[in-house]
């Protein structure tokens, strides 16, 4: 374990975890879908609006509007405001960035959103104005999108440690199996490995159960101290440690490691836990084989043994191992930035033990990681937090 | 290894023509030093004037040193192909149409990595020769081949799309009386063309080199004198949906600038033939063409003009003949852009004097026509768009390249 000198996150708390439950297509844009994720956080907590003082808001089709122009729009008076453009990392971003805001008395109440709308085109309008080296280098060759992107890292990474299609294939069932359990996961019927097997092809080796289903939806959560949480009486979890990093490994030729791995001594150390005290773990589902990398980078397992860890573990809930509680992007739909929050929207909620029907028993100490922005040829932000809840 | 294309079928005339459209195009300005490397058939890479290392995609400062000095450079070709994958169910039409694409991830020699469209042939882990290419949006692409020559390389189906080989394609040539016009109707048959219409003023009077067009397999001589709007329109309403490369080899040479050369006459001849012409010709043949950019195997694809390179840089001695041609050359920019929404490519092949009659005088070197003609060929095949043919043209690039008040004054003796 590495020594770190970063200052703890002592008196931060995290609580009322909401989903606005998903649709695969909405009329509504990315605004009206931010606001009613706000209206939830207001009314579970038993606040008004204007004790709100701070935002941080992350969301790919707000169109031109960003944080300061939703400050208006929802009738806010926040003196902390943050947007967050991180793709799948927004979360973890958002909520060390208001964990520091709240322990410096910056601002009391931070509300932490994600949102978005996915009209019939928005999806393709994404891909097409990613970023800058996609639209010179990246989307005028074949228009994958992330799964041509990520087909090739899957390509590479499976070659590269003799990953088979059914090593990663279970990873997405055991999911499926535990979105069965979310009332509010787009996909509602089971999946077994051999139709996991049987699917057909989108960007080889990157099949239709490896892929996201894009859809409207958002998440939040509030970021305060303790002392705010206990006078408003609301459960609330602690922040034990969270790592971010931006374009790590820049020299390896093809992505076979996150940022995660740079980091992983300092957030175990930071958080006094060892990966065999988290009691859940949401990882950044885009795509099984990312999963896999992660279970090697956030040190479940060494490199190259991702498969294995897989074949050895059950990631059901009620498993040895409980992972995507919810059932993960990949079965309950990625809202595009709202998929960054949804891992760690549900392990906030598995540690306060109001995770319902997916609910671990006895979770107490939850890992939730996130990885986004496929910039060019691999994913450049990743991050990871752990989170313990009030019986621990 | 790739099977040979097959000559297309007749067209079914009760089917729908497929409309072309076109592959994503937003591209960010320092990008665009890939459009130039590409139109000329150039590798280049952006190299740190500071360090010395390479870059890609296209930067604004070195990601080793963060120096400003990223100049596009001639670049080795060379990398080995890491990964690839077929987008089976891409988003955009353009490709959705054409799916399964293969595309792969190389890693240069050089340094960087490069997402690129693939040839068939190339395989994970070998070795491959990176190209530029112009897609049908007109925009730069980066393209991996097979390190050596496999067979039937050039029918490969997304090599194809890059270029406008002549194989199997039919072309008008527009002036058949030259002997520019001869030999490129020469060089284009034994490129593979399917059929070379050949444009000649008043067929019934006789021309030199007349034997070589008439009564040839895949020749047609077709009646063309394209200075006259309606004898352009009337062949394209007979032949306009049957061209799928346009070459204009439409020449009118005569000596002479402005104050030595009393009148306008001449002048308005130049322009007629020349300026006119191009325009009589692209407003007959350049919809058709447009409409025709994703027609199966044998659709359109060039349109190619040959100019003088004295449409860059005045040369007084050919003073209005130089200005005649800098407003074709203005004119084929317009073209470029009109015809791109079919994907059909512009080429601008430029060239010094020829040897041929109107450039008696002038002393050697001297284009040969057959030259021209092969140039033609081989930019058609690779995909180019600017082509500069000869010891003098490349000498006048390079010079205005360096300063053209330099070549502004010298080229006044």
């Amino acid at each position: 374990m590495t020594n770190t000198l970063r200052t703890p996150y002592d008196g931060v708390a995290i609580a009322a975890p909401v989903t606005i439950p998903y649709v695969r297509y909405s009329i509504e844009s990315a605004q009206w879908w931010i606001g009613r994720a706000l209206s939830a956080l207001v009314a579970q907590a038993g606040i008004k609006a204007s004790d709100i003082d701070g935002l941080c808001v992350s969301s790919f089709t707000m169109g031109t509007d960003s944080g300061v122009g939703l400050t208006q729009h929802f009738g806010l008076c926040v003196r902390w405001l943050d947007t967050i453009p991180l793709g799948g990392a927004s979360a973890i971003a958002g909520l060390r960035k208001a964990a520091r805001a709240v322990q410096a008395h910056d601002a009391d109440i931070v509300a932490c959103v994600a949102g978005d709308t996915n009209y019939v085109d928005s999806f393709r309008l994404t891909l097409e104005n990613f970023s800058r080296f996609n639209q010179d280098a990246v989307y005028p060759y074949g228009a994958g999108g992330a799964n041509a992107s990520f087909a090739l890292i899957a390509r590479n990474y499976m070659r590269t440690f003799g990953v088979t299609r059914e090593d990663v294939g279970r990873i997405a069932v055991a999911q499926r199996t535990n979105a069965l359990r979310n009332p509010y996961a787009l996909m509602k019927t089971p999946l077994t490995l051999e139709q996991y097997l049987a699917a057909r092809p989108i960007s080889d080796p990157i099949h239709l159960f490896d892929c996201v289903m894009p859809c409207a939806g958002a998440e939040a959560f509030l970021v305060m101290r303790d002392e705010t949480a206990t006078s408003l009486g609301l459960p609330a979890a602690r922040l034990l440690s969270t790592i971010e990093r931006h374009n790590a490994f820049a020299d390896d030729p093809m992505q076979v490691r996150g940022g995660w791995a740079m980091d992983i001594g300092e957030l175990y150390a930071m958080a006094g836990v060892k990966p065999d005290d988290l009691d859940v773990v949401q990882t950044y589902d885009d795509y099984p084989v990312i999963t896999m990398m992660q279970f090697e980078d956030l040190g479940f397992c060494k490199k190259g043994e991702g498969a294995e860890f897989v074949r050895q573990h059950d990631l059901t809930i009620d498993g040895d191992f409980p992972h995507n509680t919810s059932g993960g992007q990949l079965s309950v739909g990625q809202a595009g930035a709202a998929g960054a929050y949804l891992g760690l929207v549900e392990g906030l909620r598995q540690v306060l033990g109001t995770a319902g029907p997916t609910q671990v028993s006895n979770a107490s100490v939850a890992l939730a990681s996130g990885f986004g922005m496929i910039n060019y040829d691999r994913g450049l932000a990743s991050g990871a937090a752990i989170l313990a809840g009030p019986s621990r | 290894m790739i099977e040979p294309i097959k000559p297309p079928p007749r067209k079914n005339p009760l089917l729908r023509t497929r409309l072309p459209a076109s592959p994503p195009r937003p591209r960010s300005r320092i990008s665009h030093g890939f459009t130039r490397a590409a139109a000329e058939g150039r590798f280049m890479l952006q190299c740190c004037a500071a360090c010395g290392s390479f870059a890609y995609p296209a930067r604004e400062a070195c990601p080793s040193c963060l120096s400003a000095g990223l100049a596009f450079v001639d670049a080795p070709r060379r990398g080995t192909l890491l990964a690839e994958t077929t987008a089976r169910v891409p988003s955009d039409v353009y490709f959705r149409e054409r799916a399964p694409w293969r595309i792969g991830l190389v890693k240069m020699d050089c340094g960087p990595t490069i997402v690129t469209h693939l040839h068939a042939d190339c395989a994970e882990g070998a070795a491959v020769r990176m190209s530029l290419q112009l897609d049908k949006s007109g925009q730069a692409v980066a393209f991996a081949h097979p390190e050596g020559e496999t067979p039937n390389m050039a029918d490969d189906k997304q090599w194809r799309e890059m270029t406008a080989d002549p194989k199997f394609r039919r072309v008008l040539v527009t002036n058949g009386r030259s002997v520019i016009g001869q030999e490129v109707v020469a060089a284009l048959k034994a490129a593979g063309a399917k059929t070379v219409f050949v444009g000649v003023a008043e067929p019934w009077r006789p021309f030199a080199g007349e034997k070589l067009l008439r009564g040839q397999d895949g020749i047609e001589i077709v009646t063309l004198d394209a200075a006259d709007e309606k004898s352009a329109a009337d062949l394209a309403a007979d032949i306009g949906g049957k061209v799928d490369i346009l070459v204009n080899t439409t020449e009118y040479v005569r000596p002479g600038g402005l104050l030595d050369r009393r009148g306008t006459s001449t002048a308005r001849d130049e322009i007629d033939q020349a300026y006119l012409g191009f325009i009589n010709l692209a407003q007959a043949f350049g919809p058709a063409m447009r409409m025709r950019g994703a027609d199966g195997i044998s659709n359109s694809a060039a349109w190619v003009n040959i100019l003088s390179i004295y449409a860059l840089a005045n040369w007084p001695a050919f003073g209005a003949y130089s200005a005649s041609q800098a407003a074709c050359l203005s004119l084929s920019h317009c073209l470029r852009a009109e015809l791109r929404p079919g994907g059909v490519r512009v080429m601008n092949l430029f060239t010094g004097p020829v040897d041929t009659e109107w450039f008696q005088t002038v002393p050697p070197p001297k284009v040969a026509p057959r030259a021209i003609a092969q140039a033609i060929v081989s930019g058609l095949r690779g995909g180019l768009e600017e082509m500069y043919v000869g010891d003098v043209a490349e000498e006048i690039r390079q010079r205005l390249a360096a300063n053209p008040k330099a070549l502004e004054r010298e080229l006044d003796r």
